[in-house]
């Protein structure tokens, strides 16, 4: 069991709702997935003419809302928007997103450590979106976050886990739930995550942007079922293989 | 420091001579790069790229799929104002154009902008001429609060301002800026823009400079195709786009390719493009930049826009009135272009989601970059 701030899930999958294309095919494909965490960005809230595309849909589908700051680019900005999350959803859970770098949108580790400080004490779940940056990881778990979310290559490249020394090193080192966030473009690569020990992934782009999306989803469902099973049962480990009598209980004769 | 410089390393003719001695294997070579450079795009705008079309297309159509999903950004013009102090060969709010000038008054934008939410929008590009003393800063000042009482997202299309002026109009909603250097060649710049303020090349093309360090959202770049060389003018785009992602990391940038449509005043001396030109075009700029936001708007005609929309087209203009005050009331004041597409934005959405796309009106909070 998955367990965030004393929130236990089942499901070790969290999804996003952007890039679908019609919001049907998004519900669809959340529940194939069996997801219970989604990431839904608080930009995309229009708060303006109340035009309600996204939250009606995904309320009904009764998963927990993990609103974004998707957008921000200062520490300052993301505060700003989780604040205004919060009031709007009505929920204290954050992956907390700050991209400056318009490109590859990699995250600002010292907007992000910034923000996170400043979001825990105001009674935030904080899960920051961050760079495979083992201390940086440390520093994150420090200031009180509930999870660390560091990316595996550059959001939505689907170039799998790029960073895996250094995930390797973070999940070590980890005493909250490490959760893969970017970069994972195929169910064989979230399977080697999981295998990993990750406690999560997160998956979006793969799902949303695939041709058939429900598919896809579910494909993931049983490919992060897969990889968790496998490192339950020591694929990773120096368990592997292990006889299942002692190799050398016949010293005692001896 | 400012684009300048750079710009200054290139010289027109051998950039000219360059592109069009591009060959299969350098199309070939550019379709297989996996981040395509400046030298790449070059010869994707090549005549040697014409048969690589449909390979282009495909690619260009994946590379958006995976950046931006099935989504389609809806945004829409409001004109504020058709007075100006320039002569330009091709525009209808040109000075010496003998047409009725109106400057929307406090009254008649808050009327523009409900009618623009009546239509869903919550996106809006503001355009006026370029009038320094009557529509300058001033007038946006005043403006761009009423208007951001509207809407997320406010860009707008204006004459260059000064760094202190951008980040002035920052703090009152400004969240993106267009801003095209019409031409980058320097002697057919100054064949088309006869008179005012638009006469000072440099100024122009410092604009994008301006706007980055006053840590405006999003710059909008483009050349007007017809002016000169199509090919020739976006490699220089091209160029300046990747001087500004190394120098302004934080900005995010769009492109438009506007054709030039007949208006008020006449053409002259036009290098226009075919319809399949602008599709190499489109696809080229795709595999240039995945991450490019590529806007199209309705000065292209619908079948033509239906079929560009999944190619790389990531938000589109629908039901635009490019005459001041034209949404609230049936009050013609000259436009600046013909319309070709007049479709309603409910019209357009359909289409939109037909294609398996989702419209998107709001991707913005307000509170951002300010």
């Amino acid at each position: 069991m998955l367990k965030i701030a004393e929130r236990e899930f089942t499901s070790r999958l969290l999804t996003g709702t952007g890039k679908f294309s019609r919001a049907e095919t998004m519900l669809n494909a959340l529940d194939a997935s069996s997801t219970q965490l989604v990431t839904l960005a608080l930009k995309r809230l229009d708060l303006h003419q109340g035009r309600d595309d996204l939250l009606s849909p995904l309320r009904k589908l009764g998963v927990d809302l993990l609103p974004n700051t998707s957008g921000a680019k200062t520490a300052e900005e993301a505060i700003f928007a989780a604040r205004l999350a919060r009031e709007a959803l009505d929920t204290n859970w954050l992956k907390l997103e700050i991209h400056p770098d318009q490109r590859y949108l990699l995250p600002d580790p010292l907007e992000t450590l910034k923000a996170a400080e400043t979001l825990v004490k105001e009674g935030f779940v904080v899960l920051p979106y961050c760079g495979a940056d083992p201390l940086l990881c440390l520093r994150l778990q420090e200031v009180g976050c509930a999870a660390v979310m560091p990316l595996g290559a550059p959001i939505g490249s689907r170039q799998g886990l790029q960073t895996k020394t250094f995930l390797q090193i973070i999940l070590e080192q980890a005493q909250v739930p490490v959760i893969v966030d970017a970069g994972i473009g195929a169910p064989s690569q979230a399977a080697e995550a999981m295998e990993m020990g990750v406690d999560a992934v997160l998956i979006n782009t793969a799902i949303a942007s695939s041709t058939d999306p429900v598919a896809m989803a579910r494909a993931f469902k049983l490919a992060v079922q897969a990889g968790r099973m496998a490192f339950e049962a020591g694929v990773a480990g120096p368990g592997q293989a292990q006889a299942s009598s002692p190799l050398t209980a016949f010293t005692e004769a001896l | 420091m400012s684009f300048v410089s750079e710009f200054e390393k290139y010289d027109w003719e051998e950039v000219r001579m360059g592109l069009y001695s591009c060959n299969a294997t350098d199309v070939e070579r550019a379709l297989s790069a996996p981040r395509p450079q400046t030298d790449d795009f070059m010869a994707l705008l090549s005549p040697a790229a014409e048969p690589y079309l449909e390979v282009m297309a495909q690619r260009a159509y994946a590379l958006t799929r995976q950046r931006f999903g099935h989504t389609m950004q809806f945004f829409v013009p409001l004109y504020l104002s058709n007075l100006c102090a320039n002569d330009c060969s091709y525009c209808g709010f040109s000075m010496s154009n003998k047409l009725r000038r109106k400057t929307l008054t406090t009254d008649e934008i808050e009327q523009e902008c409900l009618a623009i939410k009546a239509m869903g929008f919550d996106s809006v590009l503001l355009v006026t001429g370029e009038h320094e003393s009557k529509v300058g800063m001033d007038y946006f000042c005043d403006a761009l609060p009423l208007i951001k009482r509207h809407f997320s997202y406010l860009a707008m299309e204006v004459q260059p301002l000064s760094e202190q002026n951008y980040s002035e109009l920052r703090n009152y909603g400004l969240d993106a800026v267009l801003v095209y250097q019409e031409t980058y060649n320097r002697s057919s710049y100054s064949r088309h823009h006869h008179k005012g303020k638009k006469t000072d090349f440099n100024w122009r093309l410092q604009t994008p400079d301006r706007l980055g360090k006053a840590g405006i959202d999003k710059i909008g770049l483009g050349a007007l195709i017809g002016l000169d060389d199509w090919r020739i003018d976006s490699f220089f785009t091209a160029c300046h786009l990747r001087y500004l992602q190394k120098n302004y990391w934080r900005t995010r940038y769009s492109l438009s390719f506007p054709r030039l449509r007949p208006c008020a005043g006449g053409l002259s001396d036009i290098r226009p493009m075919s319809d399949k030109q602008l599709v190499q075009l489109l696809c080229a700029w795709r595999i240039l930049d995945s991450e490019l936001e590529l806007s199209l708007s309705t000065r292209e005609s619908p079948f033509l826009r239906d079929h560009l929309l999944p190619l790389g087209i990531t938000s589109i203009s629908a039901g635009s009135r490019t005459q001041p005050g034209g949404y609230a009331s049936e009050d013609q004041a000259l436009e600046q272009f013909e319309i070709d597409d007049n479709r309603s934005p409910a019209t357009m959405a359909e289409v939109v989601r037909a294609k398996g796309l989702q419209p998107v009106w709001t991707d913005w909070h307000p509170g951002f970059s300010r």
